[in-house]
């Protein structure tokens, strides 16, 4: 005949075991989340396309040497700067003949919004030997002033910042009056000692 | 000879434990769920550059990861800066083998959603990471992610 009552099972142990499981994970976890400057790779050239013809009032330049020295837009520069000159490149604020020609342009979901006529690229190339830290601060800079003029937009039109848009429709709307201009020139193997 | 006195009581009373394991098994849960393991072991040494514009990556299992920094056994590798895929040391050349394999090991309908993320450390040169770029444009694996650490305000004396 079985016992009539259950022996119990001493639980005591129970929560050692659990500590031990508690601890491992603890340590094997990482917390930490990644993050990083996102960019879209140009497709390869084919090599029988001709480049194309874009007024230079509608390109700036940004040239980055082995040494971290920039050339931007023909003239050394300093990272400095770069953030204004480059908002300065994209707004035009005082219709310079040397920046890109604005115009009102009705964008669905924003009304009359200033954009260049076409499209304007910010051209960034360097050297093999530039050292990757200054570049990601060069395209940090582009970055920030492209945010910076999100920003100014978004608040105009809808009284928030970009980042704090929560609508969809009114993120790809900004999107779309303000881009990601940022084209990387093909590389040159020059520069890398 | 002292003698300890009885039946007095102490005034601590015991606390009842027995809700200890719950308590231990519901943080235990919290951590078995939320827990990452690390995807591979570093055997190039990785110091990402700072910036202040970053996204947060998500979908972290869409993201494939290539490293290139210093080996950190120097005497045995050099200095020279390496490529990192998988846990091995990789040539340039070994990238579009990688990025296939990637997109195999994920489902269909994902693959054209595939990051990689490039962790490099700050101080090598462009050289080896453009040509790891071009590798993979050739391979069509255009989103890529430069691997950075978020600060407040970027130290623009420590770059030159």
């Amino acid at each position: 005949m079985a016992r009539k009552e259950m022996q119990e099972i001493n639980a005591g142990s129970m929560a050692d075991i659990a500590f031990l499981l508690l601890i491992f994970f603890l340590v094997t976890t990482t917390m930490d989340v990644d993050t990083g400057i996102s960019r879209k790779l140009p497709p390869p050239l084919r090599g029988d396309e001709e480049p194309p013809d874009i007024n230079e009032r509608y390109i700036f330049t940004v040239l980055v040497n082995s040494r971290d020295n920039l050339l931007i837009e023909g003239k050394p520069g300093d990272i400095r700067g770069l953030k204004d000159q480059a908002k300065e490149f994209m707004s035009n604020p005082t219709g310079r003949d040397d920046l890109p020609e604005m115009e009102l342009k009705n964008i669905p979901g924003l009304g009359n919004v200033r954009v260049p006529k076409k499209s304007a690229v910010i051209s960034l190339k360097n050297d093999r030997g530039t050292s990757y830290k200054m570049y990601i601060a060069v395209q940090n800079e582009l970055a920030a002033a492209i945010d910076d003029l999100r920003n100014d937009l978004a608040m105009e039109k809808f009284g928030k910042k970009y980042t704090e848009l929560i609508s969809e429709d009114q993120m790809n709307a900004i999107q779309k009056a303000i881009p990601v201009p940022i084209s990387e020139a093909e590389p040159e193997d020059v520069g890398e000692n | 000879m002292a003698r300890f006195k009885k039946g007095k009581k102490s005034g601590v009373q015991k606390i009842n434990t027995s809700s200890l394991p719950d308590i231990i098994f519901m943080l235990l849960f919290f951590f078995m769920v939320t827990t990452v393991m690390r995807e591979v072991t570093l055997i190039v040494t990785i110091k990402p550059p700072e910036a202040t514009e970053v996204q947060k990556l998500e979908r972290k299992s869409l993201v494939s990861y290539i490293y290139i920094g210093e080996p950190k056994r120097v005497a045995l590798y050099g200095t020279k800066p390496r490529i990192q895929l998988n846990d091995q040391f990789a040539r340039v050349s070994d990238i579009p083998s990688f990025v296939t394999s990637e997109r195999q090991a994920r489902d269909e309908a994902d693959r054209k959603f595939i990051t990689t993320s490039l962790k490099v450390d700050g101080n090598i040169q462009m050289g080896i990471v453009t040509d790891v770029k071009q590798e993979l444009r050739k391979s069509g694996a255009f989103k890529i992610n430069y691997s950075t650490r978020k600060v407040p305000k970027l130290d623009f004396s420590k770059l030159n």
